[in-house]
């Protein structure tokens, strides 16, 4: 478990403070994927350096499983860094090193592993990220995939209890993103490793996230489940990074809608609702007729959502809203 | 050919040829061993590194600029004091070495700096978030991420030392330097200067070549 309490932190910058965050207090539980999502300079990098102290705060207090970490000495700093893995957006391997010697590399930091035990770990660790023909290689021979994966089997070389991942997927692209998010997602499921995430992207929140932050110019300004926070979204900051993750233009939905007869409504199915034929049988009962203007069926993380925006013409729509309700579906009036 | 070359003692050749070989050799040996460090302590006290110490840093890097910027053959002057307190004597290959180190190490260690400057910050980073020490960084990751630059460093620092080695004539260093400006400048006896020459450029080129090698070999960018 991670938590912040009251954490502040600013730069120095020609003799005046400059915040990066301002006052934050959160908690991260054992074993959740934690994501954080914000625009490049909202602060969000700071926020997840402060949990392994490169980056000290300047007020405030961290408690990682209950210890304050913020006044530790060099040795528990080190203890600590060992225990939580980290991992980066341009995987910062050395290129001196085979794939093999950068596993591990942090096995030799900590000094207390035999030599045969070092030589198990990387064979175990390379296996399970799929790269076990490659312990010999170097990383300019590698694609970014598979630098990433060697990045993280690096992370994981100490049996770390936290992973910190800083945009691990920007370099990234979408087939090869969606391959390393599952291979963390699956970490995080066998290891029960606590993963703390940073990202510009929302789809990559929505896939591996069980909970979210987003940051806004040094601040969280909502946090929440992913499915909350995805498909509820308060902040403007969030509603644009979901419409963005959406690849929904706003002025063209604005007129999509004005365009639109009767009433517009907004519904959102989660679980297995999403699967069930539910609007043509409410159709049926109250006698409206209703035509979809935007829709979308997909998962947050294993759970398959669905949203759709509706025009209801005639009927009974009092009946139609109690049918839809009772049935566990989320109706919003757009209009 | 005789007939070109009748100044040219070709023993003589080859004993400044082995007291040059003598002088860079050592003198690169001693540049190394005081410049790498030298180097590496300027990078770390630097600006926004590890072990930022901007006084430290200041002093350092003026020592180092007072000596790269007197040209050499004032400093072989300038060193001679010196040079008879640590050797004894300023004249001969042995003479020559103190000022050669000091034109030399202070060189190599602004080139050191530069290639470890030159290694990406996120490495580092990515080091100090494994829970390494500052010495783990320097050894662990810092100068074996660095060490084709070092090593193109060395080069470049071995081929001006041979320069140097040559200039330390003047003040009676020894060498093809020497030889060169005694008999083939103040002797008038061209054959010698054109053979010295020759060989000073066979040298550097080889040394080329070799330092080339050796960057190749540790590069896996």
């Amino acid at each position: 478990m991670i938590e912040f309490d009251q954490v502040q932190k600013s730069y120095q910058v020609g003799g005046r403070a400059i915040p990066a965050l301002h006052a934050t207090s959160m908690t991260i539980q054992a074993g959740e994927v934690f994501g954080i999502v914000g625009h490049s300079g909202a602060g969000k990098s700071t926020l997840v350096r402060l949990i392994n102290l490169l980056e000290r705060p300047s007020d405030g207090r961290i408690r990682v499983d209950g210890e304050n970490i913020t006044d530790y000495g060099a040795d528990e700093l080190r203890a600590l860094r060992r225990k939580v893995g980290m991992i980066f957006q341009h995987f910062n391997l050395l290129s001196s090193k085979t794939v093999a010697d950068n596993i591990a590399f942090p096995m030799k930091l900590a000094g207390n592993y035999s030599r045969a035990e070092i030589t198990s770990r990387v064979a175990e660790l390379l296996a399970r990220v799929g790269l076990g023909d490659h312990a010999d290689k170097y990383p300019s021979q590698l694609s970014g995939g598979q630098k990433q994966r060697v990045g993280i089997a690096r992370a994981l070389a100490c049996r770390p209890a936290i992973l910190l991942c800083d945009e691990a997927t920007s370099a990234l692209d979408p087939q090869t993103t969606q391959s390393v998010l599952k291979l963390l997602a699956d970490i995080n499921r066998e290891l029960g490793l606590t993963i703390v995430l940073i990202t510009h992207e929302m789809d990559v929140v929505r896939r591996v996230c069980d909970r979210v932050a987003v940051m806004d110019a040094g601040r969280v300004v909502e946090m929440g489940s992913v499915s909350d926070v995805f498909l509820h979204p308060q902040h403007p900051t969030t509603r644009d990074f979901v419409f963005e993750s959406e690849n929904i233009d706003r002025s063209e939905m604005q007129q999509d809608l004005a365009q639109a007869e009767g009433r517009i409504l907004r519904l959102t199915f989660r679980g297995e609702a999403t699967y069930k034929p539910l609007l043509g049988q409410v159709a049926r009962d109250s006698g409206v007729d209703f035509s979809i203007l935007s829709g979308r069926i997909d998962h947050i993380k294993d759970t398959p959502y669905g949203q759709l925006t509706l025009s209801l013409v005639g009927g009974d729509l009092g009946v139609a809203m109690s049918a839809l309700e009772a049935a566990e579906v989320h109706v919003e009036v757009l209009r | 050919m005789e007939d070109l070359l009748t100044n040219v003692d070709w023993l003589e050749i080859g004993w400044a040829s082995w007291d040059t070989l003598v002088m860079v050799g050592l003198s690169l040996l001693f540049s190394v061993l005081i410049g790498l460090p030298l180097g590496v302590l300027l990078f770390l006290t630097g600006k926004r590194q590890l072990l930022e110490q901007p006084a430290v840093y200041s002093v350092l890097s003026f020592l180092v600029n007072v000596l790269r910027s007197v040209p050499f053959i004032i400093l072989l002057i300038v060193m001679i004091p010196v040079t008879v307190m640590i050797i004894g004597t300023s004249l001969g290959v042995a003479g020559a070495i103190p000022p050669l180190v000091a034109g030399g190490a202070p060189f190599f260690a602004r080139l050191v700096e530069t290639s470890l400057r030159e290694v990406d910050r996120g490495i580092i980073e990515a080091t100090q978030a494994m829970g390494a020490n500052v010495r783990q960084i320097i050894f662990g990751a810092l100068l074996p991420e660095a060490m084709p630059g070092i090593i193109a460093g060395v080069t470049v620092t071995a081929i001006t030392l041979v320069s140097y080695a040559a200039m330390s004539g003047v003040v009676g260093g020894g060498g093809l330097g020497d030889l060169a400006i005694r008999f083939g400048y103040q002797r008038f006896q061209t054959d010698v200067m054109v053979i010295t020459v020759a060989l000073l450029v066979i040298f550097v080129q080889l040394l080329q070549m070799a330092g080339d090698r050796l960057v190749l070999h540790f590069s896996r960018r």
